[in-house]
């Protein structure tokens, strides 16, 4: 069950000899995650929580066929960490590292793109399909198993959201984090895309919040193409003041999104319900899985 | 971070964009020194990082030096947009035949960069693009090509040129985008880009916004762009923390942009209201817990404060010796709720109970508790008074 990965996705951590790889690496190993190799150049030949390091993406990729990778490097030397995985044939890339260059990440998600890899993040908390594998940070004890698929643009909201649904019963099937930058890989479209085939998937949860237009572009895609299963979102940031406005350019290429009040009309209008607060997701989703 | 209008200009002018000639002063006499050296009529722009800057005032003409030390002497004690005016630029005023439109900004939708050309520009180009479409164009780049010559051709043939014209835009459109690539610029735009009457291109304003995260990269910038916020705001982004200050009076403190917005809206939802926004960002260390709490207890307006964590990368242990250490070293005595859950959040409980503090598990009742708490504070100071 879920969506991109399974407890068979064979992973890779870049960055796995850094204080966060380290921590990270052993508590997905202790989930469940199929970890088989480590990257950090300079380290190969070291181990780390009984995982093999190596210099390069390639000799994980040749050595135990790693297919998904997991980014923990630092700012300046990540996209190119995140390149040379795409190049070692890595087709699951997920990007953990906060505040990389958004030229660095345009250049990452374009060549990604060509070669029919997914990209989830950057700055994200990465993907748990609970009860399976986690390649990400998420606090997993707040997550558990069943038919609910969360999509997020913020890490710890989407863990608060998912907390929210463990203990009111509703598990999940899935919860991806497309990330905070302004250039993601994975959009709110594509995710919702594989959620409404992932047959264990019965509802989706959508968090996202102000600056952009990803959650218009999906409120557009689900009143163009329809969506056969109930989705509820949650929108952050409607009483913060807009964000900085990127000039002309910026405005016009956003048609004046962007806005929390904008994106809930928007999604509104397509249908989707809107919760006001976190605690009330599980509500509406009970009432729309009932109906 | 945004460039200031003259900053902008001397990065275009380094690129080989062609510009009126002119020179920065900062005192009347400065000015009328800088009007001396250049061709009347001129043009007196305060520098201000605000946008309508003609409408608010901030533009003039001036058709002599003396003119110039007078204007420059009014607009160095106005205060344009909320900003005071600390610089000037003194231009030769350019006949102006015709005012176009160029830019490049990032388009998150798209994922990549796009130019943008306008044939009509000097005015809100959103505007012309809702109004007049047809007069728009964008190019998304791919960015491993850039703007190519045939793209920047493209461009200059939509905006209506031919020839030697063309041929100007191409070299300008390029030089351009270099420029913006060279200084990792979210947007850079010349607005307007005048076609004078002799048939000469010049950008008679420009701005630039620099990518906050790539300022690693322009080490000159980024000593500038620390000079530029305010001390909370410096205290918190020199240790890659996000403050904003707000007008309430309860103090947040959260991880992760999301959740902390999130936090924002319940504090109004539950009639509260929030005195600033602060993201300690991911993976957090107990030095800059301790700093986002004297950043947000030290404000005076603060009444109570809310911390608010769910720890992924970052460690409710390492959150709870923040706290510990804050309030050691400060004395303040506000009242803190604190919310605590996630990654290693058995040991952050255990050291601040150890200290006698009781951390909450549900976010909505931790942010109800600090709104009747912030409540009563401002009752109780009424009743003083």
């Amino acid at each position: 069950m879920g969506i991109i990965v399974n407890n068979d996705t064979k992973v890779v951590v870049q960055g796995i000899t850094g204080r966060q790889g380290q921590f990270h690496t052993r508590l997905m190993l202790e989930y469940g995650t199929k970890i088989v190799a480590g990257v950090t150049p300079g380290k190969g030949g070291q181990v780390v929580h009984g995982v093999p390091v190596y210099d390069t993406v390639a000799e994980a990729v040749k050595e135990h066929g790693a297919e998904a990778s997991i980014i923990f490097v630092p700012a300046p030397f990540a996209a190119s960490a995140a390149l040379e995985a795409l190049e070692s044939g890595i087709k699951v890339l997920v990007i953990i590292t906060e505040r990389i260059p958004v030229k660095d990440t345009i250049r990452v998600i374009s060549y990604a793109k060509r070669g029919g890899a997914t990209v989830i993040g950057p700055n994200t908390p990465g993907i748990i399909v609970p009860g399976e594998c986690k390649i990400g940070i998420m606090p997993s004890h707040l997550f558990k198993p069943g038919s609910v698929g969360i999509v997020s643009r913020s890490g710890t909201l989407s863990y608060e959201i998912a907390a929210y649904l463990t203990r009111s019963g509703l598990g999940q099937s899935a919860c991806v984090g497309i990330g905070g930058d302004p250039v993601v890989g994975m959009s709110f479209v594509d995710a919702l895309r594989l959620f409404e085939e992932d047959q264990h998937t019965e509802a989706v949860v959508m968090v996202g919040e102000v600056g952009g237009n990803l959650e218009e572009l999906a409120a557009e895609h689900i009143a163009k193409e329809g969506y056969s299963k109930p989705v509820v979102a949650f929108i952050a940031g409607r009483t913060v003041p807009p964000e900085k406005r990127m000039g002309h350019a910026g405005a016009i290429v956003m048609g004046r999104a962007g806005s929390a009040e904008g994106k809930i009309i928007a999604l509104r209008r397509a249908g989707i319900e809107v919760a006001e607060k976190p605690s009330d997701i599980a509500l509406l989703l009970r009432k729309l899985l009932r109906a | 971070m945004k460039l200031m209008e003259y900053e902008a200009k001397k990065l275009l002018e380094n690129y080989g964009v062609p510009l009126p000639r002119r020179g920065l002063a900062t005192s009347p006499q400065e000015a009328y020194e800088v009007a001396c050296g250049l061709k009347p009529p001129y043009v007196v722009k305060a520098q201000v990082p605000v946008s309508g800057r003609g409408k608010a005032g901030g533009i003039l003409f001036a058709s002599s030096p003396d003119e110039v030390k007078e204007l420059a002497s009014e607009l160095l004690s106005a205060k344009i947009g909320g900003f005071s005016v600390k610089a000037l630029l003194v231009e030769e005023r350019v006949q102006v035949r015709r005012e176009l439109y160029f830019g490049i900004t990032v388009s998150r939708a798209d994922q990549t960069y796009v130019a943008i050309a306008s044939q009509e520009g000097g005015v809100d180009v959103e505007d012309v693009a809702e109004r007049a479409p047809e007069k728009v164009m964008y190019l998304r780049l791919d960015p491993w090509l850039g703007l190519q010559p045939h793209h920047a051709r493209l461009l200059a043939k939509f905006m209506g040129y031919s020839g030697d014209a063309l041929l100007a835009l191409e070299g300008i459109f390029q030089s351009i985008y270099e420029a913006g690539m060279d200084y990792d610029a979210e947007l850079i735009e010349v607005n307007p880009l005048a076609e004078t009457v002799e048939g000469r291109f010049v950008a008679l304003d420009a701005r630039v916004m620099i990518d906050d995260n790539a300022l690693f990269r322009h080490p000159e910038l980024q000593a500038k762009y620390y000079e530029d916020l305010s001390p909370e705001e410096r205290d918190a982004a020199r240790h890659g923390m996000a403050y904003v200050d707000l007008d309430g009076d309860i103090g947040v403190i959260c991880n992760g942009a999301g959740l902390t917005m999130a936090t924002l809206d319940l504090i109004s939802l539950f009639g509260g209201r929030p005195a600033n926004f602060l993201d300690v960002g991911g993976g957090a260390s107990s030095e800059n817990v301790a700093r986002a709490l004297k950043i947000v207890l030290l404000r005076p307006k603060v009444r109570a404060a809310l911390i608010n964590i769910l720890g992924g990368i970052t460690r409710c242990d390492e959150v709870a010796k923040g706290i510990l250490d804050a309030l050691r070293s400060t004395g303040i005595r506000k009242p803190l709720v604190i919310r605590l859950v996630g990654t290693n959040e058995e040991e952050g409980r255990r050291l601040l109970a150890g200290a006698g503090i009781h951390a909450m598990k549900d976010m909505e009742e931790a942010v109800k508790r600090v709104v009747e708490i912030a409540e009563e504070v401002r009752r109780h100071g009424d009743h003083s008074q």
